[in-house]
């Protein structure tokens, strides 16, 4: 006999699908989290692989963002937050007492939903993290990682005449791209986006759509996205969060042309389930 | 087709809009049956008149695959459907296709109907022949018209089974007009013809089996074309 979705989710004691890879880059076991006594995520685990997208979708409230931002400590900056399990970049554990989590941030950078470029110039909101980490000895060597990252983003011939103007100045799409070369600025290992494209038209989004493909060559990238579109065309695996477990996680070709999981299907055709 | 629940979206119009294009997918399945009846009735009747309307109807046939392959584009552009809905779209993509070629068949059928009556007293016209492989792909085709209206995998497999027969009555009417052929090189032309007609009911049996394929991606999300049936059967079949 045929079980309810809520049954199956009820019922779901492991991810279905491969939640783990042969080359991964970050590795996550068994992960909860709580705020305070309310727990937002159940015995995930999930591994981000080297040069691969990994698109993280799922109804408001699922805990993807709250996963990611598991993955580079964002959330120690919420003082109820509890994580616990193995999360781990390069064999290296995340939450490790000899890891500064300002170094992980370097290693792991984000950019988010709405851009936030800093009140400073196009040069300086570039150049802010590779001064702070001591990555430029000198101007030239400044100058060349900012060039270097705004070309990676695709941003810099837009922008190569008025470095000296300010990063808000710039059209949505472009403080988003500018926030990406930013992240790239202080070379990270991995970048995670949480809806990076929400705020933006659809043209600014192909850019960075296309953009994300480029990056995939260099990073691992993990998106948090409300688009299943999105999802589709920049992923290589998707995983399906669904109130705070991780449902199912599949090579993307497989889960919007045959999801395994009653609920992953109900959610990308827009049933209710 | 309650299987891939099509009442179930958010949406009421894309509800609406997969039910229409199933409604007539049906219609015209429905439609290419009766086509496949009369041409071959009108074959093996000598009705002119039936042969007639089999030409005429085909007509409809083709407009209605027009129409849903038109309806299917459309959900494509402006829903982006995923999953069982991709599945069903593609799907239907394919079997109008199919049952679009079953409709040219069968009035082909009825176009030979004057050729066999013309054949003359003193030479077989291999009716019984003919009428014994139009009925066993006449049942194959209402069958497999069936198991996708029900997403019948279980039947869908046994079904496509049965083009072994098929083909095995071909080969042997085949084999049948060789001979007289090898006998008789006069009745050349007229014994062409009646291969034609048998070779057409071949075909509806091999459309059908494409459709129960379909039907299995559907459901499973398998592509089972050009694959080891055997195997198939074992993974999917209750009793295989």
């Amino acid at each position: 006999m045929q079980t309810s979705a809520q049954e199956a989710f009820d019922n779901l004691k492991e991810t279905v699908g491969s939640p783990t890879v042969d080359n991964p880059k970050m590795q996550t076991s068994n992960v909860d989290v709580f705020y305070g006594e309310k727990q937002a995520i159940y015995d995930v685990t999930l591994d981000i692989g080297n040069n691969e997208v990994v698109a993280m979708i799922g109804p408001s409230g699922c805990g993807k963002s709250t996963f990611l931002r598991c993955l580079n400590r964002m959330n120690d900056t919420i003082p109820t937050c509890r994580v616990t399990g193995n999360m781990s970049l390069d064999g290296e554990n995340l939450y490790g007492d000899d890891l500064d989590p300002v170094l992980l941030r370097a290693r792991v950078g984000m950019v988010f939903q709405k851009p936030n470029p800093f009140a400073k110039s196009i040069f300086d909101n570039v150049a802010y993290g590779p001064r702070i980490h001591g990555l430029a000895s000198n101007r030239a060597e400044l100058d060349d990682i900012v060039v270097d990252s705004l070309r990676k983003a695709g941003l810099y011939d837009e922008v190569k005449d008025r470095l000296d103007a300010p990063g808000t100045s710039l059209s949505g799409g472009q403080q988003q791209r500018l926030c990406i070369a930013r992240s790239i600025a202080v070379s990270p290992e991995v970048i995670l986006m949480d809806e990076p494209c929400s705020a933006l038209d659809p043209i600014a989004t192909a850019r960075i759509e296309e953009l994300i493909d480029e990056l995939r060559e260099n990073y691992a990238i993990a998106i948090v996205t409300h688009s299943m579109q999105q999802a589709a065309r920049v992923s290589q695996r998707t995983a399906y969060f669904h109130l705070g477990k991780l449902v199912e996680v599949n090579s993307t070709n497989a889960v919007f042309t045959n999801p395994q999981h009653e609920l992953t299907e109900n959610y990308i055709t827009g049933r209710f389930g | 087709m309650d299987k891939l629940h099509l009442d179930q979206h958010i949406s009421h119009q894309f509800n609406k809009e997969l039910e229409d294009i199933r409604n007539k997918v049906l219609t015209m399945g429905g439609l290419v049956e009766q086509q496949v009846t009369n041409g071959l009735t009108a074959l093996l009747e000598a009705d002119y008149d039936l042969a007639t309307l089999v030409a005429q109807r085909d007509v409809e046939v083709n407009k209605l695959e027009v129409e849903i392959d038109e309806e299917c584009t459309h959900v494509l552009a402006r829903r982006q459907p995923a999953a069982s809905d991709l599945r069903l779209i593609v799907t239907v993509i394919k079997v109008i296709t199919d049952l679009e070629r079953i409709g040219d068949e069968a009035e082909k059928l009825g176009r030979f109907s004057r050729d066999l009556t013309a054949i003359s007293s003193d030479t077989p016209s291999y009716r019984k022949e003919l009428r014994h492989l139009g009925e066993l792909v006449k049942s194959m085709l209402r069958d497999t018209l069936d198991a996708f209206a029900r997403m019948d995998v279980d039947a869908a497999l046994r079904i496509a089974e049965r083009d072994e027969d098929v083909n095995r009555e071909y080969e042997t009417l085949e084999r049948l007009l060789a001979t007289h052929l090898v006998e008789d090189p006069r009745q050349v032309s007229k014994l062409f013809k009646i291969t034609w007609c048998a070779r057409a009911l071949e075909r509806i049996g091999d459309h059908s089996v494409n459709i129960c394929e379909y039907v299995v991606y559907l459901v499973k999300g398998r592509d089972i074309r050009h694959t080891n049936f055997d195997q198939i059967r074992s993974e999917f079949m209750d009793n295989p």
